[in-house]
């Protein structure tokens, strides 16, 4: 038992476990997504972090204990988004030819982002920094976090409404624009990826290589859009 | 495959430098891309060659969301008496907002004859 104790407490402290465990859990939740039959509300990520989150608190293990393993898969998320360039390069043509419903669907699909969370928030009663800190909330994480900053938020946050807008912006997107009737994977992508960044990117890559494509577009053009369109909402409502 | 790691990493190094040296509200990685995307431009080969590594990557996308999801987990706390209402400000300005974009698109894409074939 005291060995068990020590292989343990020897364990926990060094990244091979937690490591190891967001890979099991990772594979877990994409076991359970492939059961349901590829249902987008039985959703990888979000289950992977809850087995994760409930392993955290059953074994009372700090988040920055937990890091040290995890970073190493954190950390390819800039590699990642460096390697979007495949798919844009692969749809170039493509995405030429769509400039103007691209550009458009940008506009319409940053504007709406901010506007109604910043709207609604307002209305609900929500003080000026936590409407400062929504207000990015569509941008991928790092660009939402400077903007936050600058525009008088709380980064940390920020962070977690772009997070759960990720998750949200994944599990409901499929089901939405089913039921909009809206078939053109080039729209269906490119709206995901302005709404819900890379999780919402991720998810598209699962359903449709196009949609993949045109949602990692519109993750990287509304990081530029939001920068300009956050700060205006926020005085409109101030 | 270490040969094409490395220059991944090295165009995300080059994004970081020049996300420093100029004033843009982007974060490295995404110049990072655009400099790829302009190498891809340049040679066919460099296209095949760095292929089965980003398809490596993207196919595993959702899992690089893993760590950041479980730190917001721990940080839902932040979100204090107001956790339900920012809560429904999301939720429904996620949905305005894939709606809206993507009903945009098939829009002008049909006033513009921009048809995917």
């Amino acid at each position: 038992m005291t060995d068990l104790a020590a292989f343990w407490s020897y364990l926990s402290e060094g990244p091979l476990l937690w490591l190891s465990l967001t890979l099991l859990a990772y594979v877990v939740g994409d076991a359970c997504f492939r059961w349901s039959g590829r249902k987008p509300y039985v959703n990888s990520v979000l289950i992977a972090v809850a087995i994760l989150a409930a392993t955290l608190w059953l074994t009372g293990t700090a988040y920055a204990t937990y890091f040290e393993g995890a970073q190493f898969v954190h950390f390819l998320l800039g590699p990642a988004t460096v390697a979007l360039a495949l798919p844009l390069f692969d749809n170039l043509d493509r995405l030429r030819r769509a400039a103007l419903p691209v550009i458009a669907a940008l506009i319409a699909g940053s504007v709406t982002a901010t506007a109604s969370a910043v709207a609604i928030a307002a209305i609900l009663g929500v003080g000026p920094v936590e409407l400062a800190s929504i207000a990015p909330k569509s941008a991928t994480a790092p660009v939402a976090i400077g903007i936050s900053e600058r525009v008088g938020g709380a980064p940390t946050l920020t962070a977690v409404l772009v997070i759960l807008t990720g998750i949200v912006g994944a599990v409901v997107a499929t089901p939405l624009l089913n039921a909009l009737r809206i078939r053109d994977w080039r729209a269906r992508g490119l709206a995901v990826g302005i709404a819900s960044h890379g999780i919402g990117t991720a998810r598209a890559f699962q359903v449709n290589t196009t949609a993949g494509a045109f949602a990692g577009l519109g993750m990287a053009l509304n990081a530029v859009a939001t920068a300009f369109i956050a700060p205006i909402v926020l005085w409109l409502f101030s | 495959m270490p040969q094409a790691l490395l220059v991944l990493l090295l165009c995300q190094l080059a994004g970081e430098a020049i996300a420093r040296l100029i004033p843009a509200p982007l974060p490295g990685p995404v110049f990072g891309m655009l400099l790829m995307l302009g190498l891809f431009a340049a040679s066919r080969r460099f296209v095949d060659f760095m292929r089965p590594l980003a398809e490596g990557i993207l196919a595993n996308l959702s899992l690089l969301f893993v760590p950041a999801g479980v730190g917001v987990v721990g940080h839902i706390a932040t979100l204090g008496t107001q956790a339900a209402t920012l809560i429904v400000a999301v939720v429904i300005s996620t949905m305005l907002a894939i709606a809206a974009g993507a009903a945009v698109f098939v829009a002008v894409a049909r006033m513009t004859g921009a048809t995917d074939d």
